[in-house]
């Protein structure tokens, strides 16, 4: 069954033809050509597809595209605007948070979700909110660290 | 598995009533072929896996009926099922007044999964694990059940039959669930047993609610999760305390009775002795909390 679906991803209205039975994760991907999204487990373990919906981290694998009309989704894409990295991302970088990469968007998104709900958490509620996120390896440190520096935390 | 690499979902319909007599009317329509979709944590992964083959998913996203909260100091607590388990987490009106229910919440999965999973999602899934029933039974919350027929009122404790199965009917929906105010100055606890410190189902779960009047146990009620087919009330347990004074030797041995009235097994996560010793654990210390926090 397929349905005309709006969805706005990034704050730009998509329009296009979808399958009622396809993810958010699957479309944004392969509809949208949106990759930074990644496809780990596809079953709500690792986190690696993790986007915002009006604000709040879910799992774009667990999410139907056709409930996620009406709603923002933010993606990794999002995170930088008129060429300037989210300083996010730039803390992640100057903390060398990353190594293969492949975690990064969606423990970008959590922190996202994370500094929407609580712009000041302390290393708990860090550790808390990538809780769901698996990252094969950096070994969590200096991925909470320059979450909370982005925060303004030491 | 048919589908070990790609996992994608097999081919439904997608219905999206308005209204709960809509949501009810097509669950009658197509009884048997039709699956509620909530948060969807539960039921896409079912699909996936190809456990679960609906021909329609009616989504529930568009009832605004049944996105609520409402508390009064008489009635106590009641809300909609399409509340998230990162709602009932964060609520301050739930973390003064039911703390059990907070607690429960944040062990669930991780954030992305509470922002999405309903409560009652939860219950519906009927898994011994769930865990957010223990605190809702020792609360003596009763989910309003509407069908075809009309509605119904039943206590979460009598809510579920065995491991995934509730007594729902194919055409009745859980529209509200009501939590009556627990007695004065009660201390409530919830405590989860994992392997890991987050994103594990429990090995064993235990809620607790404990109301004092001068050092003598009023109230005492205990809920064991995945200590059993269903989430189990430990009714031996809270008879060796109730009325008694509440002190170490007797918490002790409700606690030795809750471990030998459960009837847990052994699964890839613990053995069931292993689970009946942390039942014993697990509910030695959560009575003990529940009875420091009454007043
Ligand atoms: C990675 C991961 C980790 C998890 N960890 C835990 C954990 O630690 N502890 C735990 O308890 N659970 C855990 N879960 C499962 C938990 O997310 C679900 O049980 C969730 O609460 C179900 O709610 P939902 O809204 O997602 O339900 P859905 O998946 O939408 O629905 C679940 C079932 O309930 C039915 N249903 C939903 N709403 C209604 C209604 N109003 N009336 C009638 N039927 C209804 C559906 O038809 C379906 O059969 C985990 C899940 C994932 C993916
Ligand atoms: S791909 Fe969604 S959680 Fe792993
Ligand atoms: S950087 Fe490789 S998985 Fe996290």
């Amino acid at each position: 069954m397929k349905l005309m679906m709006q969805l706005n991803i990034n704050g730009v209205l998509h329009e296009s033809e979808i399958n009622v039975r396809r993810t958010l994760l699957e479309v944004l991907r392969e509809t949208f050509g949106l990759m930074g999204t990644k496809k780990g487990c596809n079953e709500g373990e690792c986190g690696a597809c993790t986007v915002l919906l009006d604000g709040k981290s879910v799992l774009a694998c667990l999410v139907l595209a056709v409930e996620a009309q009406g709603k923002r989704i933010d993606t990794v894409e999002g995170l930088a605007e008129n060429g300037e990295l989210h300083p996010l991302q730039e803390s992640f970088i100057r903390h060398g948070a990353l190594q293969c990469g492949f975690c990064t968007p969606g423990m970008l998104m959590a922190a996202r979700g994370l500094l929407n709900e609580n712009p000041k958490p302390g290393e708990p509620e860090v550790r808390q909110a990538i809780a769901g996120n698996l990252c094969r390896c950096t070994g969590y440190d200096k991925i909470v660290k320059a979450i909370l520096d982005a925060a303004g935390r030491p | 598995m048919q589908y070990p690499y790609l996992k994608r979902l097999p081919g439904f319909e997608y219905l999206a009533p308005e209204t709960v007599g809509e949501a009810v009317e097509l669950l009658a329509r197509h009884k048997g072929q039709a699956r509620v979709l909530a948060g969807g944590t539960d039921l896409l992964l079912d699909m996936k896996r190809r456990q679960e083959l609906p021909q329609y998913v009616i989504g529930l996203k568009n009832v605004r009926s049944l996105d609520f909260l409402n508390y009064d100091e008489s009635g106590g607590l009641s809300f909609g099922p399409l509340v998230t388990v990162h709602f009932v987490e964060t609520s301050p009106l739930i973390k003064e007044k039911f703390p059990v229910l907070s607690q429960a919440a944040a062990t669930l999965g991780s954030v992305q999964v509470r922002n999405l999973a309903t409560v009652v999602g939860n219950l519906c899934s009927a898994l011994p694990s769930a865990d957010m029933a223990p605190g809702l039974i020792v609360l003596g919350a009763r989910l309003k059940i509407t069908g075809t027929n009309g509605q119904r009122l039943v206590a979460v404790e009598d809510f579920f039959r065995a491991p995934g199965e509730s007594i729902l009917a194919p055409d009745e929906l859980v529209t509200e669930v009501r939590v009556p105010n627990p007695p004065a100055g009660s201390g409530m606890v919830y405590l989860k047993h994992m392997t890991r410190s987050a994103m594990d189902l429990s090995m064993v779960g235990v809620a607790a609610l404990v109301a004092l009047k001068n050092g003598t146990c009023d109230e005492v009620r205990i809920c064991l999760g995945t200590s059993g087919p269903t989430p189990l009330r430990a009714v031996k347990a809270e008879e060796v305390l109730k009325g008694k004074r509440f002190e170490a030797n007797l918490i002790e041995k409700a606690a030795a009775a809750a471990s030998r009235e459960c009837h847990p097994r052994s699964s890839l996560r613990a053995t069931a002795a292993y689970r009946r010793d942390m039942v014993k654990v697990l509910t030695r210390r959560a009575l003990t909390r529940a009875g420091e926090q009454a007043a």
